[in-house]
């Protein structure tokens, strides 16, 4: 028997909302099949089956709020029909260092506090400045604590009430004025603020960055895109996008440190999943995953392009398309700024930015032409690279952008 | 189709991409994608909904004349 | 307070001793070398030559048998108060104190009293080694029926045994070796104390330091260094150990919305578990952080002095704890 759990969409998800279960107790199910929507701070997700077996048990009911991790269903796998592995699965692993016992009859003190089972997931708050906090209407989610292991305390809480009445005028004006966007909207977005401000939070304070940027031509790959695009119907044609992506995916193939995660150590990934980033009109970022992009054609890359932003937009994309990337990618379009220099998304241990393409003044050979000219970046993990393997990599992708033919 | 017709039925294709924009508000000689905030990726969707919609050939090459709802009226126009 | 005198904690108890004994005939002090020897520890040293053999009666080695016999005095009309000269050797006579003393008012229906008061020295810090530094405060604090007290500073030691001889049921009064030779202030008049309230012994708004017996001054002496840097310690002595004065350090803890619970005893099943159950069960949204403990080191009182000393509580580990709960 395995227990299904609710999955993590990624470093900054805490738990999901079971909306809806696809599968009840004795369907078959096979690894990838969608067993149940889960609505998360990112939308709408559908949550995938890691197993072959058999639907045995539903733990969780539609409209429960479980932190990741939790179980929400029992799967009854081929090997577990004896009745021998679920003997075995039950038996709590002990390690070694659990099964000395020193004197049996002392009672060992440990100062430290119980570990917390999913960190982070609860407000850490002083039962007083709860108390306080729930008397004044203070949201406590709001606040920073500056107590023992950050939790929030009775100066914390009275710090926010006297920011608060400071700018209560302010927000007597905007509330007379008619709201601009719906209130819907508004929720889903400040859900979906709040996971970026988390995820980029934690990677400012975690990660030391470094930064790299290379200006590349263009005009090859443009030109390749383009004569491509001449055969293709509309429904068909390519955006840079998928081309870079490609791009970025085959020059991680050579320098495969940067296609990594970073957890206590340097962990490279053998599949290269390209996060790409999705913006979102309400505001906020999705970040769906082009997985196994070097093995992809551009043509592949631009499918699963069409396929993914739409949904992303929509907030509908399955657990395996969030929480599956080993590299970001982030690209501004046209028009807008020149560079983009990226934000980790953790445990990852780069991203790769492009700024818009623009015509520059582009000296070759000693002469002077116009080019089409794209700024990269690699902003990378000082833990686990270093600047020879960015250059190592920024270099490799020049190289592969003049060669759009073989990509 | 009248100039009108194909103006009113821009406007819900643009929405489609962009719900919470006014896209009738747009002038006629006002870029799009700059006033609407388009990227290149809805760009490329919604010049394959006006495909689709018109049952017209839009080559790449011709995406610099549709920047402007009054340029991709006439252009419309011209190729039904 | 009009003048005070010095005093040390041993005479403060040899003096509350001959006053209850001028006072009233029917008291009367028993023991194992209270009379001839003058106390083991020398609490009673000249009463026998004040007094007669009558009221200061030294008792054959038997804990069970003599405190038996107070008990009986007691419940026959007299006002026995028995020495046992150590809590450590208390626990072959805990099944008078427990069986008979604890309950002989429930079992008879009400109609028995048990007035008789039984003095404990206790405590660590005399290099006594593991037999016999045991603090079993919690032990008897632990049984209905009782009134358990805590000596904890001179004021007590001298006022408490008139109130305890004033009660129509049992007292267990615990004293403390390591402080006889202490010297202390008292009001050149008489004292009254009761023992039914605990006490704050230093006034402070940021955190309640909870405590009792011989760690009274201890924390006392921490908060005094804590003053230094700023943080206004609230030093409450408990006193009363059965039943536990809870309105006191619930008043406390609701000024000063931090805990500190100090104790010589091992922390498991202790004074310091109950009195945290209760702040947490009665005060719970007064907390601002976790309710903390220093507590005895769960082990065998070791007899090496710096062993002994890191066993129990010492005043640097009071500062240090209370400064990461104000200063985390």
């Amino acid at each position: 028997m395995k227990e299904f759990l609710m999955p993590s969409l990624g470093a900054d998800m805490e738990d999901g909302t079971l909306v809806e279960w696809r599968k009840k107790p004795g369907d078959p199910v096979t690894r990838g099949d969608i067993i149940a929507e889960v609505d998360t701070q990112k939308g709408l997700i559908e949550i995938e089956v890691f197993e072959d077996g058999y639907v045995d048990k539903l733990l969780v009911d539609p409209g429960e709020k479980v932190p990741v991790g939790t179980a929400m269903a029992l799967i009854r796998t081929g090997d577990s029909e004896t009745g021998q592995e679920k003997e075995q699965g039950l038996e709590f692993p002990v390690s070694e260092k659990e099964k000395v016992v020193l004197q049996p009859t002392e009672e060992h003190f440990d100062e430290k506090p119980l570990p917390q089972k999913f960190p982070g997931k609860r407000i850490k708050a002083s039962p007083l400045a709860r108390r306080i906090a729930e008397e004044n209407k203070i949201d406590l989610s709001k606040i920073t604590g500056t107590g023992e292991n950050g939790a929030i305390i009775k100066d914390d809480v009275n710090k926010a009430i006297e920011q608060r009445t400071a700018p209560e005028t302010e927000e007597k004006i905007s509330e007379t004025l008619p709201e601009k966007e719906p209130e819907k909207i508004a929720d889903s977005g400040k859900s979906i603020r709040m996971a970026v401000a988390a995820a980029m939070s934690k990677s400012n304070r975690e990660i030391p960055h470094y930064y790299l940027s290379k200006k590349i031509d263009m005009s090859k790959s443009l030109y390749w895109i383009k004569e491509s695009n001449k055969e293709r119907s509309v429904q068909e044609r390519l955006l840079p996008a998928a081309l870079l992506i490609k791009a970025v995916a085959k020059s991680l193939d050579e320098v495969p440190q940067l296609n990594a995660v970073w957890e206590n150590a340097l962990q490279i990934k053998n599949e290269i999943n390209v996060g790409f980033v999705v913006s979102l009109r309400s505001g906020g970022i999705m970040v769906p995953s082009i997985n196994n992009a070097d093995l992809k054609s551009v043509s592949q890359i631009m499918d699963s392009l069409n396929d993914l932003i739409p949904r992303a937009r929509a907030m509908k994309l399955r657990s395996s398309e969030l929480n599956s990337s080993t590299i970001t990618l982030t690209s501004l379009g046209e028009g807008g700024a020149d560079t983009l220099l990226g934000v980790i998304y953790p445990p990852q241990v780069a991203v790769i930015g492009f700024g818009g393409i623009i015509e520059e003044a582009w000296a070759e050979n000693g002469m002077l032409g116009i080019r089409p000219v794209i700024n990269a970046s690699l902003s990378g993990d000082h833990r686990a690279t270093d600047g020879l393997t960015g250059n190592r990599f920024l270099t490799i992708l020049n190289k592969n952008l003049q060669n759009p033919e073989d990509l | 189709m009248k100039e009108n017709e194909i103006k009113q039925e821009l406007y819900a294709l643009l929405q489609q991409i962009a719900p919470e924009t006014e896209p009738s508000a747009l002038a006629p000689d006002e870029n799009i994608k700059e006033s609407l905030d388009i990227d290149s990726f809805d760009t490329l969707r919604f010049i394959v909904s006006v495909n689709e919609k018109f049952e017209i050939e839009i080559p790449e090459e011709d995406y610099g004349k549709i920047t402007t709802i009054g340029l991709l009226t006439n252009y419309i126009q011209k190729k039904m | 307070m009009s003048q005070t005198r010095k005093i040390t904690y041993r005479e403060a108890l040899k003096e509350a001793i001959r006053e209850a004994l001028t006072e009233n005939d029917k008291v009367f002090l028993m023991g194992e070398d209270v009379g001839r020897y003058g106390g083991a520890f020398a609490v009673s040293k000249g009463l026998l030559e004040e007094f007669s053999e009558e009221r200061i009666m030294d008792v054959p080695l038997s804990e069970s048998g003599f405190v038996g016999a107070g008990i009986g005095a007691a419940m026959a009309g007299l006002k026995p108060i028995v020495e046992v000269m150590t809590v450590n050797f208390g626990l072959l006579a805990m099944d008078q104190v427990v069986n008979n003393a604890a309950t002989m008012l429930h079992m008879s229906g009400g109609q028995i009293n048990v007035p008789v008061v039984i003095r404990m020295s206790c405590g660590i810090g005399k290099q006594l080694a593991a037999q016999h530094s045991h603090s079993w405060e919690p032990y008897y604090a632990h049984v209905p029926g009782l009134r358990v007290i805590s000596i904890g500073t001179h004021e007590d030691a001298r006022g408490v045994l008139q109130a305890a001889l004033q009660s129509p049921d049992p007292v267990v009064i615990f004293e403390y070796t390591s402080m006889l030779n202490m010297e202390g202030e008292l009001p050149e008049e008489t004292i009254k104390v009761d023992i039914e309230s605990a006490k704050i012994r230093r006034e402070g708004t940021d955190i309640s330091i909870i405590t009792y017996g011989a760690a009274v001054n201890k924390c006392m002496e921490a908060a005094e260094e804590l003053k230094v840097e700023g943080i206004e310690a609230e030093v409450l002595d408990l006193r009363v150990l059965r039943p536990l004065d809870e309105a006191a350090f619930l008043a406390s803890v609701s000024r000063t919305h931090r805990a500190l619970i100090v104790e010589d005893a091992w922390r498991s099943v202790s004074v310091s578990s109950e009195v945290s159950a209760r702040i947490t069960e009665k005060a719970f949204y007064e907390l601002d952080v976790p309710v903390k403990r220093v507590c005895g080191a769960e082990v065998p009182i070791p007899y090496p002095l710096h062993l002994e000393d890191a066993s129990v509580p010492q005043k640097k580990d009071i500062v240090e704890v209370v400064k990461k709960m104000i200063r985390p």
